[in-house]
């Protein structure tokens, strides 16, 4: 359990104190056509909250699964207290120290709120069996630590994911934890619930734990952390003490690219309004949603991970059912209810999740390519492979797809190329207006220029382009008009000399003024 | 549109575009390395072993004889074959064999003549299909226990209706279905059955409704993300996999002239055996008509041998069941020891 | 947003299923008095025991979220080794038989067990080959004979059916086994491990816990709980063949669906399991009391499984996450 100092005021005499608890050297991570981490560098100190700070994709979350025993790295060491440690699994992080909040709530539906808290660590009794009341009198011990109102008792999925969230929190407390990982702990909370976390932070800090957090959110960053790292593309490219930085310069390492990236010169031609929607609403997910679009345009969506974006998006493509909104195509009035009404009306998405809803993994590159337009290349019913191929082929080869053959497997891959594929598939049902969801996540440098590329292509040849996108430059870069949604809302648009990284950022996260 | 052609990022427009391949590899090369060869191979080992096992093998007779082992079942197996490859399973068939089977022999018990018999056998099929279809896709309910439940249910509807009776007096001319013969020794289920593999072979491999069902075993959601209607295909397979069942009914009942409740049992797991030995995966999205095709012929080869060497039917199901694992293990065992040595 | 304890304990399915099976029992006591006495109530509960021990283990696996179809096979299988064992040394004391049963009985779920979890292989493909398998053996050994009534011991066809505190003792082993499940599921960490393998596997691996393992210890439960019923089967009705048992599967099967264990894994309580094994034992039994054929009972408990199956999934859509504030706020 923690030390059983509760004050707030006692101040870990280690403090910044030049010693690491955790340090991380030359770790680097592969998978199969991706280079998640190379040769990264991390040292987290008692005491201390270190922000790590990076886009998507940066390799936050897979140093997230080393630190906690999912991932084993391919290279490096991890060193705690000195000592080198090898965390095979998850039990072996935890027993060194390590205890992790995560993203996206780890925790059992079915299982009582004591039993979330201590799964895996439950206290025993006599014949081995679970102590059940001193396990909820310590769940009821750590929960009043945090300030959580919550009866060990109940079944978790009876809680609102506020809730959840601090069951986590207690979770993570309960494992006799040195170092503790918080994976953007205030993603999805309200501004009452983010300052409890703070305030809990800072309790952490004072018991002298290390603190690594992650966020993208500035002026949390600002508000909590001591120290700073920041990855790029895999890579760290940048460390220090927060009181020697600036948003700016956090910016600047964290986007990088936005220097040495060029993104296509357009000169947007825009035509008539091809899309007009009007008070889109989902019972849980997004809400009043509206804007219109015009063709030869590039509207961007920005807005932290979580915002409803997405959500709407597939609502846009017929996924789910909206419970309230309009669409007018050309001004006509139409009705969307599942994407093949979509596709004939000219819509198509291309999603952020390929593995599971772009890319049809197990079928050839020219299946996935025809899959959407089938009834184009066959007669009666029947394939007719030539025609399937000169249709991939057309297609494949505008995006300069990198393959061995077009009935290679597009699971064998990388994601750059699976998502030229994905692209390819919709641009042969000639669409009238292409949603593309973060569509360079995760992929190589040299696809992603190629893909704005195309965008900027598309755009001109007069085709309407909806780009949802969490990374500023991109949006910036990319996009004619930008709205920018939080909690589900619409919050504002910004167009010209308005569009700039910190209006973006400060509407995303809801802060009303600059910071001084 | 389709005027503009896009060079590469980088290049200055000049530089040739690349020109993809269709195939990497021609047709004999992947047959070479495919599942279907090997089963071949091993349809002509059981089929050289028989005849030097026993010389009453090769009598032309016997040989058609034998094709009864696997003519109803393959029937089945095909549209199984279909159904698992997009992902989901049948385990209801024999029962509806059952149901089809008891629904034709009460229909002679009011006279019915032969047509009407064929027509009560494939409807009773359909509508068993249509009521798995509709738990499946239309609540959302995974296929193994809705059909666990069925096979439960149409076997004993087939017992209230029966108990411990039987249905017999089936008219002459319903006995050709099951004991026909078209051509010397060539019987009409062969027939039939060489009909049917024909026709489920043209639809999964050659036309777009072949080609959804492996997008949706791949790739449910990508699928689904792709504009397909996954639900109403889905329903179409469980439709098809009944009809079949009604098939194989009807061959099955003229063939023994008797209907008991208990009639096929057992024969789910020997179709989803054959299935899987024809190389279907059982996790669906891959495998061929073809591969089912020749693993019919591979399992009625082994019983027929079993059959002259008196091997009881009980034994053979051992055989069965460990092919059933085997064939599904050895390549999870072999992939590992692959990339072991790797 | 929380209810109070009472209000959630009189939602619960477990307390609609033991409204139902009341229900049920007075209807048929309404014009059949004699079967609520307390003996015959004793003698369902008695014929009801062998369900509730292999649902029981059933649930384990379910919890998991596998299947295991094999085990009518390897309750038959066990019974006739046991039985076999029996003709040969008669004089073999019964804690001996009852250890080799669940020896037995525990090496065939291990077999199970084992192919899901280093093979990766589909629990119902294993197991729908491995009750074959198991099934074919059985005819292996006794060579298709029967083992009857006069070949066994007295004392081994006495065990079960000896009487204490005038319950058989096959109903002991049922409530022992209940009382032991309870204390598994609620109190160890095995137990615990059971609903978060199959509630969300990908977190299990998070906290530590090893799914295949877990998964695989599942089998090896119910195949244990599978032998030592099949002694008890054997045993009580005196006679051992190939055939014994025959579907048994599915009414375990249907046992744990009906109890609301959620074939998708994680979800379902060992009361659950109970009362869904008590509700089909006493449709058994009563269908000759109220004189409609026995031939009724493979379809009443198919209807059963689809009504359950379908009610689960009615009952327990999943709630959308959600984003909107004022929404959650005004949960």
């Amino acid at each position: 359990m923690l030390a059983s100092s509760q004050g707030n005021e006692y101040v870990h005499p280690a403090a910044g104190v030049g010693t690491p608890v955790l340090s991380l050297s030359g770790i680097s991570k592969f998978f199969p056509g991706v280079k998640a981490l190379s040769d990264v560098e991390l040292e987290l100190y008692p005491g201390e909250v270190t922000a790590l700070v990076g886009e998507n994709g940066a390799g936050k979350s897979t140093i997230v699964k080393i630190l906690t025993g999912i991932y084993q790295p391919d290279g490096g060491t991890i060193t705690v207290d000195g000592k080198a440690q090898v965390f095979a699994t998850a039990q072996d992080a935890a027993h060194a120290g390590v205890t992790a909040i995560h993203q996206e709530t780890v925790l059992f539906d079915e299982l009582s709120v004591a039993e979330n808290i201590f799964i895996g660590h439950a206290p025993k009794g006599r014949f081995g069996l679970l102590d059940l009341p001193k396990m909820r009198a310590m769940a009821k011990d750590l929960l009043d630590r945090i300030g959580a109102r919550l009866d060990p008792d109940a079944t978790l999925k009876d809680l609102g994911i506020a809730n959840k969230h601090l069951v986590a929190i207690a979770r993570a407390l309960s494992i006799d934890a040195k170092i503790v990982i918080m994976d953007e702990p205030t993603a999805s909370l309200s501004h009452k619930e983010i300052e409890e976390t703070y305030a809990l932070v800072d309790r952490l800090k004072a018991e002298g734990k290390a603190i690594l957090f992650i966020s993208h959110k500035f002026d949390e960053i600002f508000r909590i952390a001591d120290r700073y790292t920041v990855f790029r593309d895999g890579q760290k490219v940048g460390s220090g003490k927060m009181d020697s930085v600036q948003e700016a310069d956090l910016i600047q390492l964290m986007v990088g690219r936005s220097v040495d990236q060029v993104f296509p010169k357009r000169e947007p031609k825009l035509g008539p309004e091809v899309l007009r929607v009007v008070g889109y609403a989902h019972p849980t997910e997004f809400e009043d949603i509206g804007f219109s679009l015009r063709q030869g345009e590039i509207l961007g969506f920005y807005g932290l991970v979580g915002a409803g974006r997405s959500e709407f998006m597939q609502a846009l493509f017929g996924i789910t059912k909206p419970s309230k909104g309009a669409i007018r195509i050309d001004e006509i009035v139409a009705v969307i209810r599942t994407p093949n009404e979509a596709i004939s009306h000219g819509i198509v998405y291309v999603p952020e999740d390929r593995g599971t809803q772009g890319a049809v993994k197990g079928l050839p590159i020219f299946q996935n390519v025809t899959l959407p337009s089938l009834s184009k290349t066959s007669r009666n019913g029947f394939l007719r492979l030539a025609e399937e191929f000169a249709l991939a082929r057309e297609y494949t080869q505008r995006l300069d797809l990198r393959a061995a053959a077009l009935d290679q497997d597009i699971g064998e891959l990388s994601g750059g190329n699976q998502q030229k594929v994905v692209i390819a598939k919709w641009l042969a049902t000639k669409p009238r207006v292409i949603i593309l969801d973060e569509p360079t996540k995760g992929i190589d440098i040299g696809s992603k220029a190629a893909v704005h590329e195309f965008m900027a292509e598309l755009a001109a040849q007069g085709l309407a382009v909806v780009m949802v996108s969490s990374e500023i430059p991109e949006v910036l870069g990319m996009s004619d008009r930008v709205i920018v949604m939080r909690e589900g809302r619409v919050v504002s648009e910004f167009e010209g000399e308005d569009l700039t990284p910190e209006n973006l950022v400060r509407a995303a996260a809801g802060i009303e003024e600059a910071r001084p | 549109m389709s005027t503009v052609s896009l060079a590469t990022a980088s290049d200055d427009g000049a530089a040739p575009v690349r020109q993809l391949p269709d195939r990497l590899r021609t047709r004999l090369q992947r047959f070479v390395g495919s599942w279907e060869l090997l089963l071949l191979v091993v349809a002509a080992a059981v089929f050289v072993t028989n005849s030097l096992a026993s010389p009453y093998f090769l009598d032309p007779w016997n040989l058609s004889d034998a094709t009864y082992n696997f003519t109803e079942k393959a029937m089945i197996a095909f549209a199984m074959a279909l159904l698992i490859i997009s992902g989901e399973i049948d385990l209801s068939v024999a029962s509806i064999i059952a149901l089809a089977s008891t629904a034709m022999g009460l229909a002679v018990q009011f006279g019915a003549d032969t047509s009407t018999l064929v027509l009560c056998g494939l409807l009773v099929g359909l509508a068993c299909g249509a009521f798995n279809g509709l738990l499946v896709t239309g609540l959302g309910l995974p296929s193994i226990v809705v059909t666990i439940g069925t096979m439960s249910l149409f076997r004993g509807l087939s017992y209230i209706v029966l108990g411990d009776k039987a249905y017999t007096g089936y008219p002459d001319s319903f006995a050709f279905f099951g004991q026909g013969y078209v051509w010397w020794v060539i019987s009409f289920e062969l027939v039939l059955f060489g009909v049917i593999a024909a026709v489920f072979a043209v639809l999964l491999h050659w036309t777009n409704f072949g080609r959804v069902i492996y997008a949706i075993g791949n790739n449910p959601t990508g699928a689904l993300f792709s504009g397909i209607r996954v639900p109403r295909v889905k329903f179409a397979l469980f439709l098809l996999t009944g009809l079949m069942s009604g098939v194989a009914a009807i061959c099955l009942t003229s063939r023994l002239g008797a209907t008991r409740p208990s009639i096929a049992s057992g024969w789910e797991l020997e179709v989803v055996t054959m299935v899987v030995l024809g190389g279907i995966n059982i996790l669906g999205g891959s495998g061929t008509i073809p591969g089912v095709f020749i693993a019919a012929f591979v399992m009625g080869m082994v019983t027929f041998g079993f059959g002259l060497l008196n091997v009881p039917g009980i034994v053979m199901s051992i055989f069965i069941g460990l092919l059933l694992i085997s064939v599904i293990a050895l390549p999870r065992l072999w992939r590992r020891y692959a990339s072991r040595k790797a | 947003m929380s209810m109070s304890p009472t209000m959630r304990l009189l939602k619960s399915r477990e307390a609609i299923l033991a409204g139902a099976i009341l229900l049920l029992t007075l209807a048929i006591a309404i014009r059949f008095p004699a079967f609520i006495k307390p003996s015959t109530l004793a003698n369902v509960f008695n014929d009801t025991a062998p369900l509730i021990i292999l649902a029981l283990g059933q649930m384990a696996v379910i919890l998991t979220r596998c299947i295991d179809l094999s085990v009518a096979a390897n309750l038959a299988l066990t019974g006739m080794a046991v039985a076999m064992l029996n003709t040969l040394m008669p004089g073999l004391p019964i804690p001996v038989i009852l250890l080799v049963a669940i020896a037995l009985g525990a090496l065939m779920g291990l077999v199970n067990g084992l192919l899901v979890w280093k093979l990766d292989i589909p629990p119902i493909v294993v197991t729908l080959g491995t009750m074959t398998i198991y099934r074919g053996i059985i005819f292996l050994i006794s060579d298709g004979q029967w083992i009857n009534a006069h070949e066994m011991s007295d004392a081994f066809k006495a065990f079960p059916r000896a009487v204490i505190l005038g319950l058989p003792v096959l109903s002991w082993i049922a409530i022992i086994i209940a009382g032991a499940f309870i204390l598994l599921i609620r109190r160890t960490p095995l137990g615990r491990a059971f609903y978060a393998v199959g509630g969300n596997p990908h977190a299990a691996v998070y906290t530590g816990i090893n799914v295949g393992m877990t998964q695989c210890l599942a089998f090896v439960m119910s195949g244990a709980l599978a032998g030592l019923t099949g002694y008890l089967w054997i045993a009580r009705y005196a006679v051992a063949y190939v055939d014994i048992a025959g579907g048994f599967e599915l009414e375990v099967v249907a046992a744990c669906v009906i109890g609301g264990i959620s074939i998708a894994g994680g979800l379902g309580s060992v009361g659950g399991a109970l009362l869904g094994a008590l509700f089909l034992g006493i449709v058994k039994n009563a269908l000759p009391v109220v004189n409609i054929s026995p031939f009724w009972q493979l379809a009443i408990s198919g209807s059963a499984i689809i009504i359950a199956v379908a009610f689960n999934a009615t009952s327990s859509q999943t709630k959308g996450r959600v984003i909107l504030k004022k929404v959650e706020l005004a949960l």
